[in-house]
């Protein structure tokens, strides 16, 4: 068994790291710091790991050797004690922003202040198996995802890749999230008469995950519009944009099989009938899976993809174990079984 | 089940046709899931099965 610590574990995704790596049949969880809760039990901040686990939170001071270290802090804390944290463990995930980007002018760009560790970014692979599955088997440092734009990314990523959208007339993706991405601390606009029931734009231009899915997708004149949503888990992503050249439905088929058909974790999603014809993100609580698709507006020419998952799962803690199990040579889908729930 | 899967004329998806199917048999498609039916034997030869019309007791 490989021994994995969480540093920064007290909040939703250090919550979703420490119950995916004690369900982990190859790694056994061996610390998980916070400072706001050091020396009380994991199932103070996550009461669904009562009776899973005897382990207290420690201070991040105490964090001992292990094999692999997961970081789930807030931004800007891990680039500016990544020396430390790599002295601690051979693999390090770092599940923050701070090394997503390629360059320190482009994070200072996006998050509004200086990289404290620019040396460290071209050591880290970007922790998106789907982009870098080669480049993650056996790599020391990976970073994290953006949910947004992950959602983003792999509902575009097979017509990016084709080089059949019209990019002069850009891209526009509509994001509709939970309220889980705002993270375990609460303020004003998360008071539960001010947050319950909002259609609530909170970013319709601007959004920090926009640099992600230009990087991504290699693709410019991209844009991001993000709403806060009635749901705890979840983003979605309706994507508008131009086809450069006309495709059929079987055309675009072909496209979306040539990219995921051999992906464990990207579905898709795009049927003719019933409740469930596009990705929606309400099924996929819980679960690892990313489901995509499409829809058609042949006459204008028009595409709309759709791209749908659990914020907390694909979009960052199991995107990261994804990874983690790609560097330590394990099965890639190791811990990550579950399917989600329905009806939930 | 037929020896070749038979191609979905919406999607290009693979459908498997069980052995003993008949004419008319409706069968789901496991990728788009448009209802096909099945309108020849020998070869076997699909296509989308018509919607249930209403005949207003007609």
């Amino acid at each position: 068994m490989m021994r994995v610590s969480i540093a920064g574990g007290s909040g939703y995704v250090g919550g979703e790291l420490a119950r995916l790596v004690l369900g982990h049949p190859g790694l056994e969880l061996a610390q998980v710091s916070s400072e706001r809760s050091a020396g009380q039990y994991l199932s103070s901040a996550h009461p669904n790991l009562r009776g899973r686990s005897d382990l207290r939170f420690c201070p991040i001071a105490a964090l001992e050797p292990a094999d692999a270290l997961l970081l789930a802090l807030p931004h800007g804390h891990s680039s500016r004690q990544i020396g430390r944290f790599a002295d601690l463990a051979q693999t390090v995930v770092d599940l923050a922003a701070d090394f997503r980007l390629d360059t320190a002018d482009s994070y200072e760009h996006w998050y509004g202040e200086p990289h404290a560790s620019p040396d460290w970014l071209e050591r880290f692979t970007y922790g998106l198996p789907e982009l870098h599955r080669e480049r993650l088997a056996g790599a020391r440092y990976a970073s994290g995802v953006g949910c947004n734009a992950t959602a983003c990314t792999l509902a575009l990523l097979p017509l990016a890749r084709a080089g059949v959208l019209d990019e002069a007339r850009g891209i526009v993706c509509d994001v509709k999230v939970g309220s889980s991405e705002g993270g375990a601390a609460w303020g004003a606009g998360s008071h539960h008469p001010v947050r319950s029931g909002v259609v609530r734009t909170y970013a319709p231009a601007g959004h920090r995950h926009t640099a992600e899915v230009r990087r991504n997708l290699e693709i410019e004149n991209v844009h991001l519009s993000v709403t806060a949503i009635e749901m705890v888990r979840g983003a979605s992503a309706t994507c508008h944009a131009w086809l450069s050249q006309e495709l059929s439905e079987k055309d675009l088929w072909k496209l979306y099989r040539d990219a995921w058909t051999n992906e464990p974790f990207v579905r898709i999603v795009h049927e003719q009938k019933g409740s469930w014809r596009h990705p929606e993100p309400k099924i996929l609580a819980g679960s690892n899976y990313a489901d995509v698709g499409w829809a058609l507006d042949l006459e204008h020419g028009r595409i709309v993809a759709f791209g749908a998952i659990d914020n907390l799962m694909k979009g960052a803690a199991g995107s990261a174990l994804q990874s983690l199990n790609l560097m330590l040579g394990l099965d890639e889908g190791s811990g990550l079984d579950f399917p989600g729930l329905h009806p939930v | 089940m037929s020896d070749n899967p038979i191609e979905c004329p919406v999607c290009a998806g693979s459908v498997q046709i069980e052995e003993g199917a008949v004419l008319g048999e409706v069968v789901p498609c496991p990728d788009c899931g448009s209802e096909l039916e099945v309108l020849e034997l020998a070869p076997v030869t699909i296509g989308v099965a018509p919607d249930v019309e209403e005949d207003w007791g007609e």
